[in-house]
């Protein structure tokens, strides 16, 4: 296959790739992106394999085959519930490939380089194992925390800043005699050396992330992986890995840019460290909540969305962790046929990853043109009758506006309170990820349902 | 406290400020309640039921009137000519008055008020405000207006509303065009709905028409870009242009339509002429037009207050006392509407009020204050703001100043960046070889198409976006390919591992991806 065959290839698969990301511009264009990227992908790999591959066929089908297995049976056994756990087990694989494949590359001689060209190639070397081994630690420890493993409550070493720091300008040190080697096995250690200190880097960097940020973290390992591809790419010279790797890399970064304004955070002081630890003090969090919790059983909250012309549902992570959607889905089915306005309003941060929400409320059948965004229902409130917030806390919380030295002060929120009836299903009084009180539930017109929000609406959907 | 509830003078009125049932939870609040004799008969309420639901009955319109501490009425005060004297003036000095007073009409009212140190609150100066909703007695009103318009309309109307097909013969349904789509309006289109007409609703103002199609009668619209929403959600003055591209529609409405009803008000204004002789004469024979502006001016030149006037063929309504026809229904909302009002003016329910002037419900509707006029009130804000405030573009003086400062403080901290971003280039370009720039505009260039592609992906589409930048991501695998038949076995064995973990990438992350987009189907 000629050198120009494989370029022309390669720039098919790239425009596909774009494609497919464009498609997600709404979802009737969507699954033909999709496509798109699964036909970019059997291109890349097929023209690859046949311009590249001279030997070991036998293994490489049998490996494909088991791994393609593998991730299709995961694939369709993961519930949607935990599919930022899914993503994030994915993000580790991209980390570790580019680990392995930059070592692989690094012990390849047939490179015969010299000058600024073996400067570069060692340079690509070094930043795509660095970013692949961070991301892989990294991806690792947001898996654990996402699905319960290890605690979702930030780690807050001494001096954290500082470790981060001085790993940081060790990786620099290691680096620079890298590149000034004298011979392959020196190089080998240094580069041992980095790929150890950049995994510690990541576990190290999520670990101190705490819950609530998680849909940053996601997006921002989704990023890093991106990134990984792209370094990958330099190394091997390969531009479809290049220009997939940007794509990706951007896509990640964007949308972690779009999760820190929907928290009214800077990437930096995600990155530095959960809520409550940056403002010092616990004793520091002012304006203690105090008031009545006022309780209200099923029955009444029949007859509430019995009577209502107005109804808005605010599902957050809590209706993920019940596994409630499908309940929730079946009272405003009962209550469309009512002839009831029923809709439902999405922070850009409810759940664990962007659009958590909305693919959990898609998967239980809730009509696409019910669902909103913060934006485009906040000042709709004050005319509905009922708002049911549905295992959701931070994202609904009156302080962020009202109390300005609140850890979330500035932060948008839903602002459900403006409506004549607030209903808010939740486990106990517990804070939320920010540990923030919430000032909500003990206004005049909040009525709390405690308990599990799938018994609770299972219940309600007898009542009505 | 004693609360006395006068007989209405004003002629045909039937109205009374107080029903039985309200006087029991007057009562309940701590109140003393003094209903003079016959002031229920208009409404069907006798003396004997006011009795029986505690209250006192006084012999004559002067003794209710001099032993009470608060009056309730609904008209305004007026000269009283059987007793020779005005109403205010049978007042005890310092009495509280609640009533319709309308204060922008009856300045002189306010001035008599004041002159004898009365506290007035005025039930139409209620600011629209939602926590005020129940207070609101001109919404109860205008809803009877709007449901008695479509009444009056079907008696003079000489056919059903409904369409029926019958044995002797096919019957076409009435066609209804509503002006104005306030309280009055919507309660129109139901009732003008219910009895099967076809219903056709205009109104200036675009956030109304989601309402309007609520009752499934059709939105009128024009070709015109022009908001009419103005000040505590009525309507405001439109521009010319739009006035007559409105005029052109109605006239073209009047030729098809049996039932005109107008309800268009503008606060403070005449109301505006909407429909004229030209569209009345050409319509239909038989047709009816109900004037519900007919104390404001009316909307039709036709219109003459208070009365029917036949203009070939077309009978013009223009009752001003249409809730004063539903005495019954009337009185009962606006008791009620008064009950709350006291209600929240007692924060002890023991029988006592307080005129809070802090309270923004309270501040409105107070006109008069022990003797001092506190009529106009200070505007209160109620659209929620969902589109830039007018009250900002009449002050442009403190505009103008700010966005130079902004776009320079932009320019300035974007400076930095830039020139960091371009040395470091100039940088590389120095160093780099030929071959490195290449793959390096490659990577630039797709960073920026990313940036491009990625801001238009739907917000609730972010998951399936994140596991299918995964998959792709995976492209890394040519990576594994390009090293799986080097002789060294080390590197063979690192790149299966490789193979391995990214076909699982792959194809995991392609078909969740695909799993998630079908859900999306809807």
């Amino acid at each position: 296959m000629t050198s120009s065959l494989i370029t022309v290839s390669y720039l098919a698969a790239a425009i596909l790739f774009i494609l497919a990301l464009g498609g997600l511009k709404d979802n009737q264009s969507a699954r033909r992106g999709n496509l798109y990227g699964i036909l970019g992908m059997v291109i890349a790999v097929i023209v690859t394999i046949s311009a590249f591959v001279t030997q070991n066929y036998t293994i490489l089908i049998t490996v494909m085959l088991i791994g393609g297995v593998a991730g299709f049976v995961l694939s369709r056994r993961v519930k949607m519930t935990q599919m930022p756990e899914l993503v994030a087990i994915l993000h580790s694989l991209v980390g570790l490939a580019a680990v392995l494949i930059g070592f692989a590359n690094f012990l390849d001689s047939s490179f015969n380089l010299t000058g600024v060209e073996k400067t570069i190639h060692e340079i690509e070397i070094f930043i795509g194992i660095c970013i692949g081994a961070l991301t892989f630690t990294g991806s690792v420890i947001a898996y654990g925390k996402l699905s319960g493993m290890i605690g979702g409550n930030p780690l807050t070493l001494p001096a954290k800043h500082w470790l981060n720091l001085s790993m940081f300008i060790a990786v620099i040190v290691v680096g620079v005699q890298f590149v000034g080697a004298q011979n392959h096995s020196d190089a080998f250690i240094l580069l041992l050396v980095m790929t150890l200190i950049a995994m510690v880097f990541g576990m190290h960097m999520v670990a101190a992330i705490g819950g609530a940020d998680m849909p940053v973290v996601i997006s921002m390992l989704n990023s890093y992986s991106g990134w990984a591809a792209a370094a990958t790419g330099f190394m091997l010279s390969n531009d479809l890995l290049i220009v997939t790797g940007a794509l990706v890399g951007s896509s990640g970064a964007i949308l972690s840019y779009i999760m820190c304004r929907a928290m009214n955070r800077s990437f930096i002081s995600v990155i530095a460290g959960g809520f409550g630890t940056t403002s010092g003090s616990k004793s520091k969090v002012s304006a203690e909540v105090q008031g009545d919790v006022m309780e209200i059983d099923v029955a009444e909250t029949g007859q509430l969305l019995n009577k209502a012309k107005q109804v808005v549902f605010i599902p957050g992570y809590g209706m993920a962790m019940a596994q409630a959607q499908h309940a929730v889905s079946e009272i405003s089915k009962i209550l469309l046929a009512k002839g009831v306005n029923v809709r439902f309003a999405i922070h850009p941060v409810a759940g664990r990853m962007p659009g958590h929400m909305n693919v959990l409320l898609a998967e239980a059948k809730v009509p696409y043109d019910i669902v909103f965004e913060m934006d485009e229902i906040n000042n709709d409130f004050p005319d509905v009758d009922v708002s049911v917030v549905i295992g959701a806390n931070d994202t609904v919380n009156p302080s962020a506006q009202e109390d300005e030295d609140s850890p979330i002060a500035g932060m948008p929120v839903l602002e459900v309170w403006k409506s004549k009836t607030t209903i808010v299903l939740k486990r106990g009084m517990a804070a939320g990820y920010a540990g923030v009180d919430n000032p909500l539930f003990v206004k005049d017109n909040t009525k709390m349902l405690f308990g599990d929000a799938k018994a609770s609406l299972d219940l309600i959907i007898k009542a009505l | 406290m004693k609360i006395s509830v006068l007989k209405e003078i004003h002629v045909d009125e039937k109205r009374v400020a107080t029903t039985p049932d309200v006087t029991e939870r007057l009562i309940k609040l701590g109140f003393e309640v003094v209903v003079e004799t016959g002031a229920g008969v208009g409404s069907n309420f006798s003396d004997e039921a006011y009795r029986q639901a505690g209250a006192e009955i006084a012999p004559s319109a002067e003794s209710a009137w001099q032993s009470a501490d608060l009056v309730v009425k609904v008209r305004p005060p007026e000269e009283n000519i059987a007793l020779g004297k005005h109403e205010v003036d049978l007042m005890p000095e310092g009495c509280r008055l609640i009533s319709f007073l309308f204060p922008a009409q009856n300045e002189k009212l306010l001035e008599q008020l004041a002159h004898r140190k009365i506290t007035a609150l005025s039930m139409d100066s209620i600011p629209r405000i939602s926590r005020a909703q129940k207070l609101d007695a001109l919404s109860s009103m205008a809803n009877i207006s709007g449901y008695r318009a479509v009444v009056e309309a079907s008696a003079l109307f000489g056919r059903f509303f409904a369409g029926q097909i019958t044995a002797a013969g096919k019957v076409a349904p009435a066609k209804v065009m509503v002006i104005g789509v306030g309280v009055a309006g919507l309660s129109a289109i139901a009732t003008a709905k219910s009895l099967g007409a076809i219903v056709r609703a205009f109104d200036t103002r675009p956030e109304v028409k989601e309402q309007i199609l609520s009752m499934d009668a059709e939105f009128l619209e024009l070709e015109f870009e022009e908001d009419g929403t103005g000040e505590g959600g009525y309507g405001k003055v439109m521009s010319k242009e739009f006035i007559d591209a409105e005029m052109a529609l109605f006239a073209e409405q009047a030729k098809d339509v049996d039932v005109i009803i107008t309800t268009a008000l503008i606060p403070g204004k005449p109301a505006p002429k909407l429909i004229t002789s030209a569209m009345v004469e050409s319509m239909r024979d038989g047709s009816v037009v109900v004037d519900l502006a007919a104390e404001q001016g009316g909307n039709c030149e036709l219109t003459e207050p208070g009365k029917v006037v036949t203009r070939k063929g077309v009978s013009i309504v223009g009752y001003t006392d249409l809730p004063s026809r539903l005495a019954a229904q009337s009185s009962q909302l606006y008791a009620t509407n008064i009950y709350n009002l006291l209600e929240e003016m007692s924060p002890q329910k023991d029988g006592s009020i307080v005129v809070d002037m802090e309270d923004v419900v309270v501040r409105g509707a107070t006109v008069v204050n022990s003797g001092k006029i506190t009529w106009p009130p200070p505007a209160v804000a109620v659209s929620a703001a969902k589109k830039p405030e007018p009250a900002v573009v009449e002050a442009p003086s403190s505009e103008p100043i700010k966005p130079p400062s902004k776009v320079a403080s932009v320019a300035k901290s974007s400076l930095l960046p830039m020139l960091i971003g371009g040395s470091a280039l100039f940088g590389l370009g120095l160093v780099a070889p030929p071959s490195f720039m290449a793959h390096f505009t490659v990577f630039v260039l797709s960073c920026f198409i990313g940036y491009m592609v990625i801001w238009n992906v739907a917000p609730s589409l972010h998951t399936p976006l994140m596991s299918l930048t995964n998959a792709i991501s995976s492209i890394i695998v040519l990576g594994a390919l390009t090293q799986i038949s080097s002789d060294n076995p080390t590197i063979m064995v690192l790149s299966v591992i490789s193979l391995l973990i990214t076909s699982i990438n792959i194809v995991g992350g392609f078909s969740v991806s695909q799993r998630m987009l079908q859900m999306f189907k809807g």
